[in-house]
């Protein structure tokens, strides 16, 4: 389903298998479980002063085709079981200690594309994949946090019209052009390898990773706020100013 | 008129001119921001006022907030130089005329956020940075900074780049990503002049100042609700016992 592993400062999350790493339960959990051993890594060494980061990528043809739609297939319940498990997959990203980029190697559409905003940077290959918010050609509503999150990363107006509203399909370079990606790479084995090399790029800032979450939160309050992050107060954050005079 | 030899205030046709004094980094500490609020406050008392520019001497606009004097002084004094900025923000953004920053040097933190509470930003072209440096410091950032940023830095990849990133970003690729208005080539006086033109221009328009303040305030509620509370307009407002 997923696999993690470390290679020097940067945490690798990846996808597994040749298939469309639909998110259902099973993927859901795994990751879940990632992350949570990623920011607990992290934890432990932020005192001795690394900086980290992750890397999220996938195997095979597909970044991730979206919630597993089939598993739910017509129940409205299961629907909504699998809307509400990934909310906190996106809560875990927004406020994981360390800069994230996912390296889009393959189609991520619907909740596949919502994970890829999810990170702080993405990183796309050219010549085969689309970014694509399905719902409107399905007849799906987007859950509020789905719109909140592309609200928040999908600033140009015209951007955010073509993806929600009409279903665009965005290659890599069209989407770098709406600022929706970061670095356009021409196949996988490229977009896997500049996505590494920008997360050793940012892990080697030494960033305070929990000064960077909260900064990251502070940047999208209200999208952090509809997958249920609670942010620090301001006498919070002063306290934080006046440990570091 | 020279409010302690931090920031003298000098008149140009319609427009007012502040400008940080010296030769350092301009910290941002109780005294300069009392200063600066001063002279604000004396710009806008003035009859005739038409725009407001401020600007700085020497390599830095502004290199942030003063930690080393907050080292020195009481925990109450500490949290009045960060009161003192939300007042300084608040009388900036109800003054009755339009403002304009004249971005001479180097703009940091607090100093990069002062600058963009201005109507119209205009940067030198040729050296100084502005640079969010409070992740490489590894300072958290209050909501109305953020608020600042978000309302003149709506592009969600910029305002990541300067905020997450560290992002230290000349003249050319701010007037580029629509952080500022305009560069300007040449030194700190020529920087000025552009400012100050550009102001006299805004003045010329002969807007109605009270209008002026009540649109802007209007324009940014989300920074104006967090800092009116701190302006001198509440502190007039509150009963006096």
């Amino acid at each position: 389903m997923c696999t993690l592993e470390q290679r020097g400062r940067v945490f690798v999350l990846t996808l597994t298998g040749d298939g469309e790493h639909r998110l259902g339960h099973p993927l859901i959990a795994s990751i879940r479980s990632a992350l949570a051993s990623v920011a607990a890594t992290a934890a432990q060494a932020n005192g001795a002063g690394p900086g980290a980061a992750l890397v999220t990528v996938a195997e095979g043809r597909f970044f991730s085709n979206g919630l597993d739609i089939g598993w739910a297939g017509t129940s409205r319940a299961r629907l909504g079981e699998l809307v509400a498990a990934l909310r906190p997959v996106a809560a875990d990203l927004l406020a994981l200690p360390m800069p994230t980029v996912a390296a889009v190697t393959g189609h991520a559409s619907a909740g596949g594309f919502l994970l890829a905003l999810c990170h702080d940077y993405r990183v796309m290959r050219a010549d085969r994949g689309v970014l694509y918010m399905s719902e409107v050609d399905i007849g799906l509503p987007l859950p509020p946090y789905f719109m909140a999150l592309l609200r928040a990363k999908i600033t140009a107006a015209h951007a955010l019209r073509d993806v929600v509203l009409r279903g665009r399909k965005l290659r890599a370079p069209e989407a770098k052009e709406m600022g929706i990606v970061d670095v356009v790479c021409p196949g996988a084995p490229e977009t896997a390898a500049e996505a590494l090399r920008l997360a050793e790029e940012l892990a080697a800032r030494k960033w305070d990773g929990a000064v960077y979450a909260s900064i990251r939160i502070s940047m999208f309050p209200d999208a952090c706020r509809s997958v249920g992050i609670v942010e620090e107060s301001d006498e919070e954050k002063a306290r934080n100013f006046a440990s570091k005079l | 008129m020279d409010t302690g030899s931090m920031c003298s205030v000098e008149r140009r046709g319609r427009v007012h001119l502040i400008t940080i004094t010296g030769a350092g980094e301009h910290r941002l500490g109780l005294p300069l921001i009392s200063a600066l609020r001063s002279a604000v406050a004396a710009v806008r008392a003035s009859p005739g006022a038409g725009a407001l520019v401020l600007a700085a001497e020497g390599k830095y606009f502004s290199n942030g907030f003063d930690q080393a004097w907050a080292r020195t002084v009481p925990r109450h004094l500490q949290a009045s130089m960060s009161e003192g900025f939300r007042g300084l923000v608040a009388d900036l953004l109800a003054l009755p005329m339009p403002t304009v920053a004249a971005v001479t040097g180097h703009a940091a933190a607090a100093g990069c956020a002062l600058a963009l509470a201005h109507d119209t930003v205009v940067m030198r072209g040729s050296r100084g940075f502005l640079y969010m440096s409070e992740v490489d410091a590894g300072i958290k950032i209050v909501d109305y900074f953020a608020e600042v940023l978000r309302q003149k830095v709506p592009d969600a990849a910029t305002r990541r780049d300067m905020l997450l990133a560290g992002g230290k970003m000349t003249a050319a690729e701010a007037v580029r990503r629509g952080v500022v208005d305009a560069a300007a080539d040449g030194g700190v006086e020529d920087v000025v002049a552009a400012a100050v033109a550009a102001a006299e221009g805004l003045a010329a328009r002969k807007w109605d100042g009270e209008v002026v303040a009540e649109i802007r305030k209007a324009m940014w509620p989300a920074v104006w609700g967090k800092v009116k509370d701190y302006g001198a307009e509440a502190a007039a407002a509150r009963p006096r016992l």
